[in-house]
């Protein structure tokens, strides 16, 4: 798994993609364009940065992974199902009576979820929490990577835990914002302006970098630079496509949530088909 | 209450010194405050492990989810503020990030009840008990005292279990027992009687207690039970209560809807059904005043628990 070339790693971000558009379209409800959007983010995480065994979910090294904005679960279940934690059949049963892919994650329900999320905001107090755990045992080797939507950046909460990760110095955060620019009510910048987003955190004290969140090699890059920092947490804003590779999708803040019809995912499949290789990563 | 020459002491001395004593025996055990640590009395616990000890500021939202990562991480985070703030503030993340999370926080609820005062009704958490116990996964706690206070904390230190302590802010008598361990979800009897039942939980205890003596003086035979755990509550001890005495008034420091006394109700309409009357506040907001002043005006004193009792049996007979 490590050994993945970046072309390896486009092809497996593709076939992801794939795997979200056929689950959400039989769930028949989720959400599909965030998840389309963090493919690569989430590609990247689980082929390339994280420390972790699919085979063993519970490895008392890995690194731990967060997914704040819970709502964008399917691609981090397809994901999962794709670096060999469950069978991809089982991404069929999203949303279904007495799934372990619940609508929003839940620790308890799939090995290998570290967290229950759904409700915005309380992701990155979360990874504090297990951040300050880490530094309290001494252990320097694991980190926390969490994944946190810009629109949810709106809710306060998230501000209480970045002073927090800034007074307590954790270094072994490595925050990502899909910044996507969508959330439920229109562009995230007319719902709520957050820019200048870099600014903000910068002057929260965190290290902050700014990347193509579909450029595989930018995600590793910024993540190793983000792990290399001292005295930190880092966070990295990753600006994302909603939608990635389904043309009537991407930017549409229509497709937040909501199921495509039997039809749109034809066109959504065949739409991923044909970009194989053409989704540009550079 | 100062007639019957009982030493009198805030409830937060024992959860202080039962933290720092439980933690002296589990290093998994941390602290975490949201700028009140004096007034919980987690200071004890700062003063002797500094080291685990963890400072939010103001924030009770991110108090509560920063504990739930640090239970993930097998820590036993013991979380502190006013009630009214947390769980007041901070419901929505006690929900996900503790109860559906499933993770081993312990949430102590201070001034809690009219006994905060004169800080008014905004501090005056009078909801608490309600919000905790609808939670699946949440144990509530509410001692009597501050000896009880300490055992409780002690206890619910060994246990996995998400849980909430309700503490009150005026000094109370200690009159619990010393000896022996707590027992998480066994009501206590504290008089036996056979015409009419007194059940309590909290600081209310006391003037169930009181209550409960008048009334010998006065002819009429009351059992006085405690519960100092609201969830899992002791059914067992109320049903049969209920088929002895037939009779019941429960006393709380909190709303009477979905508080302690409506717990009770739930339990004898289902098992047992029989006349019940609830005193507590009634669907009211706490306001300014000594703690005494309110619980006068809003009727938790053994003087009302007494009315009621009269009223109770009369209606009955």
């Amino acid at each position: 798994m490590q050994d993945k070339t970046l072309k390896q790693l486009e092809k497996q971000a593709e076939a992801i993609r794939e795997s979200i558009v056929e689950m959400v379209e039989h769930a028949g409800s989720g959400h599909i364009a965030g998840p389309l959007g963090m493919s690569d983010i989430m590609t990247a995480l689980y082929f390339r940065i994280m420390r972790h065994d699919p085979k063993d979910p519970t490895w008392s090294e890995r690194d731990i992974f967060l997914m704040s904005n819970g709502h964008c679960v399917p691609v981090q279940y397809a994901t999962m199902a794709h670096a060999g934690y469950f069978a991809k059949k089982e991404l069929l049963t999203l949303r279904q009576l007495g799934t372990r892919l619940q609508g929003h994650p839940e620790r308890e329900a799939l090995p290998g979820l570290e967290n229950t999320s759904g409700p915005l905001g309380s992701g990155l107090s979360q990874a504090c929490g297990i951040a300050l755990s880490l530094k309290i045992d001494q252990n320097k080797n694991r980190t926390v990577y969490i994944t946190v939507g810009d629109g949810e950046l709106n809710e306060g909460q998230n501000w209480e835990a970045i002073m927090l990760a800034a007074k307590y110095n954790l270094d072994n955060i490595v925050a990502i914002v899909d910044r996507n620019n969508i959330q439920i009510d229109g562009p995230a910048e007319q719902v709520m302006p957050l820019e200048s987003l870099k600014d903000k955190w910068e002057s929260f004290n965190w290290h902050v970098q700014e990347i193509d969140g579909h450029n595989l090699e930018a995600i590793i890059d910024a993540c190793a630079m983000a792990r290399a920092v001292s005295g930190k947490p880092s966070v990295i804003i990753a600006h994302t496509i909603p939608g990635k590779g389904v043309h009537f999708m991407e930017g549409d803040f229509r497709w937040h949530s909501g199921a495509p019809t039997h039809p749109q995912a034809e066109e959504a499949l065949r739409d991923l088909r044909s970009m194989r290789g053409k989704i540009i990563y550079d | 209450m100062s007639d019957n020459k009982i030493l009198e002491e805030p409830i937060k001395n024992g959860f202080g010194k039962g933290l720092a004593k439980a933690a002296q025996e589990d290093s998994n055990i941390v602290a975490l405050c949201a700028d009140l640590t004096e007034s919980t009395q987690i200071s004890l616990f700062k003063k002797e492990f500094p080291e685990r000890f963890i400072e939010v500021g103001v924030a009770e939202q991110n108090l509560v989810s920063v504990a739930s990562g640090m239970a993930k991480m097998n820590k036993i985070p013991f979380i502190s503020s006013y009630a009214a703030f947390c769980p007041g503030r901070s419901w929505e993340q006690i929900r996900t990030t503790i109860c559906i999370n499933n993770q081993n926080v312990k949430i102590v609820g201070s001034h809690a009840g009219l006994g905060v005062g004169p800080d008014g009704a905004t501090h005056q958490a009078l909801e608490d008990i309600a919000l905790m116990r609808v939670l699946p996964n949440m144990q509530v706690f509410a001692p009597a005292d501050s000896t009880e206070a300490q055992k409780i904390t002690i206890a619910i230190a060994k246990t996995k279990s998400p849980s909430y302590i309700r503490l009150s802010r005026q000094p109370v008598p200690t009159f619990t027992k010393q000896a022996g361990e707590f027992k998480i979800g066994e009501g206590v009897r504290l008089k036996e009687g056979h015409q009419i039942t007194i059940l309590s939980t909290g600081t209310a205890t006391w003037h169930a207690l009181q209550a409960g003596l008048k009334l010998k003086e006065e002819g009429i035979d009351a059992e006085v039970l405690h519960f100092p755990t609201i969830k899992p509550l002791d059914r067992k001890m109320i049903i049969e209560s209920a088929k002895k005495t037939k009779r019941f008034i429960t006393v709380e420091d909190h709303q009477i809807a979905g508080g302690f006394g409506s717990a009770v109700a739930e339990v004898v309409s289902e098992e047992f059904p029989i006349p019940t009357i609830r005193v507590g506040v009634e669907d009211k907001f706490g306001q300014s005043g000594t703690p005494d002043e309110l619980f006068r005006l809003y009727g938790i004193t053994s003087t009302n628990i007494i009315k009621k009792a009269h009223q109770l049996i009369k209606k009955t007979s």
